[in-house]
């Protein structure tokens, strides 16, 4: 990956209270490219997100968004930063007392001094990419858990951000919603001329669709590549994770006593 | 349980308290430094004066006609033994302004409104509506909360005055057309026994300190609820019961200080 980094991860480390969740990671994110992050449940792929969006402080190390260090920006500064990010969150988080229209312009009005006229444009055209047009009049509640996804989608894109971050954007979707939530990230991205970072567990269609992959297991990056190099890869713990095997450097059980000793079984019985 | 493992569960129940407290505080201060917007774009709390005030009414108008039905009966029964039936007006006016009308008007406030406060700002964070709204760098205390909570001061007054202004109505119902004391009576004694300044301004305030009081907690409970259906239920049940309390402990402290040496 040649390309310039918008951002850089550098020996962050992270824990909750005395929980360690990321050990010294070392990420970077070239301009213009889709990035999948993966890893099992709990590995700290969002917490690396909330990291990127400021949300939380790293122990040691920084995080480096566009040449500027996110936990050393003050309040208005990290607010300033945000402005030029989107994050699609894992069930879209729509807001549930606004109409699909007014999520999509919620930023437009919040942010820019445009006219109405100018939103509603904006607003459609938005909806038009993800397909959903004609959804505009609709509230969230009524919309399918696919539809709702690809309005957030809409939603994240509003003001056209620098870096999108996508959190389990693949989560719950069924395989033809699961295909077009891939194709946008990736159409989209490339229209934007933005950057995307994919937290997924969704392997075979983020193989698809990203330029890079970064595997996380137990707070540290364990793997790294192109997809065909992760595809073809012999480490252990990435061909568990590729093929989906029940058992290997992920162990099927959790730890535990002795078996036969909490059967209460003799020996040689 | 030892005594040491004892003390270390007080010594954190206090701490937490503490904690709670605390961040309570800053809560607050952070709805009051961020109310700009609330008037700036005075239709976020509009919008919110119709959720909280308007769809009150209903409950706040049946209470309050219920409540001067009752006084009017007890209170005529109880003058009747001292020959003062007269002075009912008098009675069911000063009950409501000074103490009823601000104090339950507030109380089925917490429990209609304040409720659903912290049910909706709860949820917005269990869904993740909240930190959307932060990573849109938009600030949710300023957008979501100050206007919330302003609408719920805004409306505590005007609610209280309607809730006293039907109670006097129905001690009138029941008072002069069904029990039959003197119309002119009922309304002179009224007038001459109601001082605007000390009951109905007092009474105006009470309420304006309870609205304070429930919004914010109500707020607050919302905002701090763990993002569980459990953690939001939990804290829908913390504001009915934790803003009940404080109206009757704050409506205690006024009084002593508005009424006392009458």
């Amino acid at each position: 990956m040649s390309s310039q980094a918008l951002v850089e991860i550098r020996d962050v480390n992270f824990a909750y209270d005395s929980r360690p969740i990321l050990k010294g990671v070392n990420l970077t994110f070239p301009k213009g490219k889709v990035i999948a992050v993966m890893g099992g449940s709990g590995c700290g792929k969002t917490t690396l997100l909330q990291l990127i969006g400021g949300a939380l402080k790293p122990s040691s190390g920084y995080v480096k968004v566009d040449g500027q260090v996110i936990h050393e920006l003050d309040h208005k500064g990290l607010y300033h930063m945000r402005r030029r990010m989107g994050m699609l969150f894992q069930f879209g988080a729509l807001f549930t007392d606004m109409s699909v229209y007014d999520n999509v312009a919620f930023q437009m009005r919040e942010h820019t001094d445009l006219p109405e006229e100018i939103i509603r444009d904006l607003v459609l055209m938005k909806l038009n990419a993800v397909g959903l047009r004609g959804t505009h009049n609709l509230m969230p509640a009524e919309l399918s858990g696919g539809m709702a996804r690809r309005v957030a989608l809409a939603r994240t894109v509003a003001l056209d951000p620098m870096l999108i971050m996508y959190d389990e954007p693949f989560a719950g979707l069924d395989p033809i919603s699961l295909t077009v939530v891939g194709n946008l990230i990736r159409s989209l991205n490339d229209a934007l001329g933005a950057t995307s970072v994919v937290v997924t567990h969704d392997v075979q269609e983020s193989l698809k669709i990203v330029d890079y992959i970064y595997f996380i297991a137990d707070g540290v990056v364990v793997a790294e590549g192109t997809p065909a190099e992760i595809s073809s890869s012999d480490k252990p713990f990435v061909h568990q994770f590729v093929h989906g095997e029940m058992d290997g450097p992920v162990p099927f059980h959790y730890p535990s006593s002795n078996y036969e000793q909490d059967l209460n079984l003799r020996p040689g019985r | 349980m030892t005594i040491v493992e004892n003390l270390r569960f007080l010594g954190h129940r206090i701490v937490n308290a503490v904690w709670r407290i605390g961040f309570a505080s800053r809560f607050f201060i952070l709805i009051l430094f961020y109310s700009g917007t609330s008037f700036r774009r005075f239709q976020l709390t509009i919008k919110e004066l119709f959720s909280s005030g308007v769809m009150s009414l209903i409950i706040i108008l049946v209470a309050g006609t219920f409540v001067g039905m009752v006084l009017g009966l007890q209170g005529y029964e109880t003058l009747k033994r001292y020959g003062s039936e007269s002075a009912l007006g008098s009675l069911v006016a000063l009950s409501l302004v000074r103490e009823l009308g601000p104090v339950l008007a507030a109380l089925l406030f917490a429990s209609r409104a304040g409720s659903a406060m912290t049910a909706e700002i709860g949820l917005m964070k269990a869904t993740e509506q909240i930190s959307a709204m932060e990573m849109m760098a938009i600030n949710p205390i300023a957008r979501v909360v100050a206007p919330r909570f302003w609408a719920g001061v805004i409306s505590m007054p005007l609610l209280s005055a309607l809730f006293s202004a039907m109670g006097v109505f129905g001690g009138y119902v029941v008072g002069v057309v069904l029990i039959g004391v003197d119309q002119g009576s009922f309304w002179s004694q009224m007038q001459a026994g109601v001082d605007f300044k000390h009951d109905i301004v007092n009474g105006m305030i009470k309420s304006f300190v309870f609205g304070v009081a429930v919004t914010a907690i109500a707020l607050f409970e919302g905002y701090d609820a763990p993002p569980t259906a459990e953690g939001v239920s939990g804290a829908t049940t913390r504001t009915v019961v934790e803003s009940s309390l404080t109206i009757l402990f704050l409506d205690f402290i006024l009084t002593a200080f508005m009424f006392q040496g009458e």
